[in-house]
């Protein structure tokens, strides 16, 4: 294919991504180390109260924005270098905290608090949605042929759920004395308020995204579990190899492209928790990054919103997933240098 | 083909695999049974500690809104008897009165007319039926389980959630169709041409693919509020603003899922024999004329996979539409939201759990239809590379 009709077909798709991702990129490169604020002045104000005998002049003084022609209020745009993520990641207090020693404190901090919640959130459903799949799949695998249709369909409905809708689902379960909430309370024996304190509501926002990503995983696995190579199967099994061996020996070496694959996709997706802080209403308790950035992004209570606070925190963001994802992308490379890809 | 002998599990292992495959089952299907239970039960049976009062609803029963077990072999008759037209007759139907050229508008048109028949079956002529009825069938005519409609009216007339519906339908048709046409293009070209520039091309996508969508609506956002000030030099006073229009949000979600776009359709490319593209060149097509007359008509499937992906992006997004759109142009997901705030009562929470099961209600039926492509589109990307 000449390079000229290459470019036509791939024109269209390329100019959409270069206007609405690449160039909203640099935006916000550029937003991050800048600042655009209204001008003020100071201007004395005097006011004069009529009296007895003689008038009461006050004089104060009172800042205000300047005003254009128009009557609008006049805004300036000026570099302040790091300003912005010295703001975001409060790193006067990180290092007043330091010295003190009160490290504890520092995961109070917002910032600090979103990115704990966000990498413990990430490397904890990780591993246990690649081993819940896997077990799913071979289940189903396993189990009679007339079965598989319906289980295939009843697994996918968690995966096809807006995220949304998925996490209040399980959190009308809980929430008050919802039934979940008063079994467990019957079979624990004790009161149980799970939306109290932060850590109940970490475990079941873990839960919901192992729910919500396992049908992926398992539709995965499952087409990668039908192109097992048999004889090899066969020659473990006169080998003398255990159901477990062949499982350890065979069906997870011929799997590892896709847990790979499903690692890429669940690091980056994972990485980007946001509907659940939205779905459990946790912004009380626990917060995400991407939530972070979403807060700066929505107006206070004067109507303005943090852009450029914003644009720092999102470049944060972006360097985390970047440092994230250098491991498994060089496997992948790896593999796609090998020709398995 | 049948499993070797020595490849079958023991009963122990078969019974731990399928005792385990039913909890997973359960697993998936409760969370989202249960809220459809509760939507239709007054605010105090639908939070009721006891399971068995969310399933029954005493208190539902005793305001007088309930089925009665004649209600209910009514209704199951009326659920099987659409179940059946749907699978047998409607196919039928729509292959005899369509021209096999535009079988695809009689499909829209059927399942148009179905939908259609069904509500008007299940909110007008069953409930009609069942008052006429239940009088004079005595102790059968009392109701058995509580059951009532009055959020769902709530949600849909009072607080006019068919705009926010209208919304999303205006933003899925077009996230799906743009994103398709785009995306087959350029997918197609992606998957022919072998070049490095193609290689990097992926490549670049695939980082794309990795940026969290806060990132990109933080550049977004200051330019489309004052877009109307950027744009006046070109357009002039008709400058628009972007922020708040549905158009806007539609391509700025077409481009945040077009990385994976054009992966999965480089894929489907991929599996159509080369030869056959190569053939039309032979007889003289340019490659766009191979593409129109050789490839778009055996493609279909690839792209209807596809398809259902942009489907839902566009419908299950929360934090773009929500910060780029203003409240009067929200889609049925932010909008939902509203019931939560700081003064929300149980009605309302029940009230949010009906227009929940409202906007699960496509997707049921989205799984259900495609079941089959949505499995193929999942493995498309990670099998076949």
């Amino acid at each position: 294919m000449k390079l000229k009709t290459f470019a036509a077909f791939v024109g269209p798709s390329l100019f959409l991504m270069c206007l609405f991702i690449a160039a909203p990129l640099v935006n916000v490169i550029w937003q991050s180390f800048h600042i655009t604020q209204p001008i003020m002045e100071t201007v004395a104000v005097e006011t004069v109260t009529p009296g007895f005998l003689t008038s009461t002049v006050t004089v104060e003084k009172v800042t205000r924005p300047v005003l254009d022609e128009k009557g609008q209020v006049k805004t300036e745009t000026r570099f302040v270098g790091l300003q912005s993520y010295r703001n975001v990641m409060a790193s006067e207090k990180v290092a007043a905290l330091l010295e003190g020693g009160a490290w504890g404190e520092i995961l109070k901090i917002d910032f600090y608090k979103a990115l704990r919640f966000t990498l413990t959130f990430t490397l904890i459903t990780w591993p246990l949605v690649i081993a819940f799949g896997l077990a799913v799949a071979l289940a189903v695998n396993a189990a009679v042929k007339a079965i598989r249709g319906p289980v295939i369909f009843v697994s996918l409905l968690p995966f096809i759920i807006t995220p949304v809708i998925g996490a209040l689902s399980i959190r009308w379960l809980f929430v008050g004395d919802g039934i979940m909430t008063a079994f467990l309370e019957w079979w624990l024996e004790r009161d149980i308020a799970m939306f109290a304190q932060g850590w109940t509501i970490e475990v079941l926002m873990l839960f919901y995204r192992i729910w919500h990503v396992v049908p992926f995983v398992f539709v995965v696995f499952y087409a990668g579990l039908q192109t097992v190579n048999m004889d090899t199967l066969e020659s473990a099994i006169i080998d003398g190899a255990s159901r477990w061996e062949r499982l350890r020996y065979v069906v997870v070496p011929h799997l590892m492209p896709l847990i790979v694959f499903i690692s890429l996709i669940h690091l980056m997706d994972s990485y980007r928790v946001f509907d659940e802080i939205v779905g459990f209403t946790s912004q009380g308790h626990v917060i995400s990054l991407q939530w972070l950035t979403y807060d700066f992004l929505t107006p206070d209570d004067s109507g303005n919103r943090a852009i450029s606070r914003a644009a720092a925190s999102s470049m944060l963001t972006m360097i985390g997933i970047v440092i994230l994802l250098i491991a498994p992308m060089r496997r992948t490379w790896a593999q796609h240098k090998g020709g398995q890809l | 083909m049948s499993t070797p002998k020595a490849l079958r599990p023991s009963p122990a292992l078969r019974l731990a695999s399928n005792g385990f495959l039913a909890f997973w089952c359960l697993l998936a299907a409760f969370p989202l049974c249960w809220i459809a239970v509760m939507s239709f039960k007054v605010p105090v049976d639908a939070f009721a500690s006891n399971p068995f009062s969310v399933l029954f609803g005493p208190e539902t029963r005793a305001a007088g809104k309930g089925l009665s077990i004649c209600d209910l072999l009514l209704g199951l008759g009326a659920l099987w008897a659409a179940f059946r037209l749907a699978t047998q007759r409607l196919p039928s139907a729509v292959v005899w009165y369509s021209p096999p050229r535009y079988r695809w508008l009689g499909w829209i048109i059927g399942v148009l007319v179905f939908g259609l028949a069904v509500v008007v079956v299940f909110y007008g002529i069953l409930p009609a039926l069942s008052r006429v009825i239940n009088p004079w069938l005595g102790p059968l005519g009392k109701p058995l389980i509580g059951l009532t409609l009055e959020h769902y009216r709530a949600v849909w007339v009072e607080n006019a959630f068919y705009r926010n519906f209208l919304n999303s339908l205006l933003v899925t048709t077009g996230v799906v169709t743009i994103s398709l046409t785009v995306g087959t293009l350029a997918g197609y070209g992606l998957a022919r041409s072998g070049s490095t520039l193609a290689f990097w091309l992926l490549v670049v996508a695939l980082i794309f693919r990795a940026l969290p969508h806060s990132v990109l609506v933080t550049g977004y956002l200051p330019v489309f509020i004052k877009s109307a000030e950027i744009l006046r030099p070109i357009f002039g006073d008709a400058a628009p603003t972007l922020y708040g229009k549905p158009w806007a949000v539609i391509f700025v979600l077409v481009s945040i899922n077009q990385p994976f776009t054009l992966w999965m359709l480089r894929s489907f490319f991929q599996n159509i024999p080369r030869e056959l593209d190569e053939a039309a060149r032979v007889d003289g097509c340019t490659h766009f004329q191979a593409f129109r007359r050789v490839i778009m008509p055996v493609m279909w499937p690839g792209v209807i996979t596809a398809g259902l992906f942009s489907f839902l992006v566009g419908y299950n997004d929360y934090l773009t539409t929500s910060l780029l759109l203003d409240a009067q142009n929200m889609t049925m997901v932010p909008a939902i939201t509203s019931y939560f705030n700081a003064e929300t009562t149980m009605t309302d929470q029940v009230e949010a759990v009906a227009a929940a099961v409202s906007i699960t209600a496509p997707l049921f039926l989205l799984v259900m239809v495609f079941q089959r492509q949505i499995v193929g589109g999942l493995t498309a990307g990670a099998v076949k590379g």
